[in-house]
């Protein structure tokens, strides 16, 4: 009797584990198949390649167009920005705390780093219109400081902790036998890391790119707040942009449910959700190629 | 001619003192052995002569090691000079990942030895000089990695030779080979002796006794005898050496 319980609950535990394994997956495709059938009449209707291509952004204009290249440019403006100051100084930064720094400091560091994960976008938005926004407009003589290059820095911050404790990561599982050789032949510390560990570390430091790239395209808060939003197609850093998160929050609310706009704020939703399942296939991709190397 | 000189050396890991007062004089262009059960200290001594064990904090060495002349101990020693000079092949191969060429233009490149058709030329000396040159000429570009491990501590002996070092330190070199491998290594030291000064610390007595030409016997970080090789494994002086060499020691 009791042996007949106990195989009883063994089925059901078996059972509970395997819906919570499969309800994260089941959840991904259930959220793509809403946002692809949501957004597959207007698509249609408006004729993709002209959506996908399409210089203007005016969503309530008679005829109302819905060009969505400015505000991927948007996206790509800032995220690009980000990752360009992110990647330099998480590098050093993730150097430093593998590297340089003593035990103690470690510590101190890879906590304070973490931290900053911890900050809520719309504080760090916050901080970006008080403080940063000023600051760009004075220095490069600008009408206004909310710009892409504000947001930019924003979310190279944001970026930061993920690319810091990757690159992190992939330098401190170098093998030790590799530095230890290099020093044997007279390399100099920073011959050793930029000669040896860093290229050995090079997969891992990659995927540290992509996922900050996954991070940065997907916030919406603090780029809502610091990037001035006016749907243009940018030539510089130094103009506001709207990215493609920022056009969903900022209009979502105010949309007439079931109209064309109403759907493209759906169609901007699928192509955000395709651009990070690339971004994130490519950096599992490649940890995944290292893992199998080492 | 003697090349190394060492005078009552104490070397400490923190509070374990790992060798105590090692005297011991290497002579140029030999082979000298250095056994002794898990962890009587050879390899701390080796490590002692390139300097390698100040990667490790807390340690501390007392005395005196002369290369040349110079002691080596010295604050004032370029430790860049001297890693040149004295060589390390590490007990399992340690090729950088990086292809074949760049494995061994990577010391040309970090002390500007070489560059441009030089380095090539380098390049192939020091693959030469290992035996490997013929079986790997078409094959530079190849991942260093995707050698046997013979190959690869053959790579590691001719990344060394390519900066010219006089001192080849081996920390049981053979350790990761099978015996096959083991003998073309052995028989590569013979070669190389030519040209430089070999220490080799080994687990393996059989070894010590075919390729060396003399023998340091160490037992809990003393050197407790050293002489000849011959004379080491037929006529031991002390009897710890006899009852290690005879195996009833460990």
């Amino acid at each position: 009797m009791t042996r007949m319980k106990n195989r009883f609950l063994e089925k059901i535990i078996e059972a509970a584990i395997f819906l919570s394994g499969i309800v994260a997956v089941l959840i991904v495709v259930l959220i793509f198949i809403f946002l692809f059938k949501e957004s597959f009449s207007f698509f249609v209707k408006e004729n993709m390649l002209a959506v996908l291509l399409g210089r203007n952004w005016y969503p309530i204009s008679d005829p109302p167009q819905f060009g969505f290249l400015p505000l991927m440019m948007g996206s790509l403006f800032v995220t690009m920005g980000a990752i360009v100051i992110a990647v330099p100084f998480g590098l050093a930064a993730a150097l430093y705390i593998s590297e340089v720094a003593p035990a103690w400091l470690k510590d101190i560091l890879k906590t304070g780093i973490e931290l900053l994960a911890a900050i809520p976008s719309i504080v760090l938005g916050f901080i970006g219109i008080v403080v940063l926004a000023p600051l760009i407009k004075n220095f490069f003589h600008l009408g206004s400081g909310l710009t892409a290059l504000a947001g930019s820095i924003m979310l190279a911050f944001m970026a930061m902790p993920t690319i810091v404790s990757i690159i992190e990561d992939a330098i401190t599982s170098v093998p030790r036998s590799y530095k230890q050789g290099a020093l044997a032949l007279g390399a100099t510390h920073w011959q050793t890391i930029r000669r040896v560990i860093i290229p050995a570390a090079f997969p891992g430091i990659i995927a540290a790119v992509m996922l900050g790239i996954g991070r940065v395209i997907g916030e919406t808060m603090a780029v809502l707040m610091i990037t001035g939003n006016a749907a243009i197609m940018p030539t510089t850093l130094l103009q506001p942009v709207r990215t493609l998160t920022a056009t969903i929050a900022a209009e979502m609310g105010e949309v007439i449910r079931g109209s064309s706009h109403y759907y493209s704020l759906f169609g901007i939703g699928l192509i955000l959700f395709i651009i990070t399942f690339v971004i994130n296939l490519i950096a599992d991709l490649v940890l995944h190629r290292r893992r199998i190397n080492g | 001619m003697t090349i190394i000189k060492v005078a009552d050396l104490d070397f400490c890991y923190g509070k374990f003192q790992a060798l105590i007062r090692v005297n011991l004089e290497v002579e140029a262009n030999k082979i000298t052995a250095l056994i002794g059960p898990s962890g009587c200290g050879k390899s701390t001594f080796l490590r002692c002569l390139n300097r390698m064990n100040d990667l490790i904090e807390g340690t501390k060495a007392k005395g005196r090691i002369e290369i040349e002349g110079k002691n080596i101990l010295s604050s004032k020693v370029d430790l860049v000079d001297l890693r040149k000079k004295v060589g390390m092949v590490f007990q399992r191969p340690n090729p950088f990942p990086l292809s074949i060429f760049e494995n061994i233009a990577f010391g040309l490149r970090i002390h500007r030895l070489a560059k441009g058709v030089e380095l090539e030329q380098i390049v192939r000396q020091s693959l030469e000089a290992v035996l490997l040159w013929d079986e790997l000429k078409d094959k530079l570009k190849r991942s260093a990695l995707s050698l046997t491990l013979e190959q690869q501590q053959r790579l590691c002996l001719s990344r060394l030779i390519a900066v010219k070092p006089e001192i080849l330190l081996m920390d049981e070199p053979c350790s990761a080979l099978d015996p096959v491998a083991t003998l073309k290594i052995e028989e590569l030291m013979q070669i190389l002796k030519k040209d430089y000064t070999i220490l080799i610390v080994t687990h393996n007595m059989q070894q010590a006794a075919r390729v060396s030409d003399a023998t340091g016997f160490f037992l809990l970080g003393e050197m407790v005898e050293f002489d000849r090789t011959g004379k080491i494994f037929t006529a031991p002086q002390d009897k710890r050496t006899e009852d290690y060499i005879t195996g009833r020691y460990g």
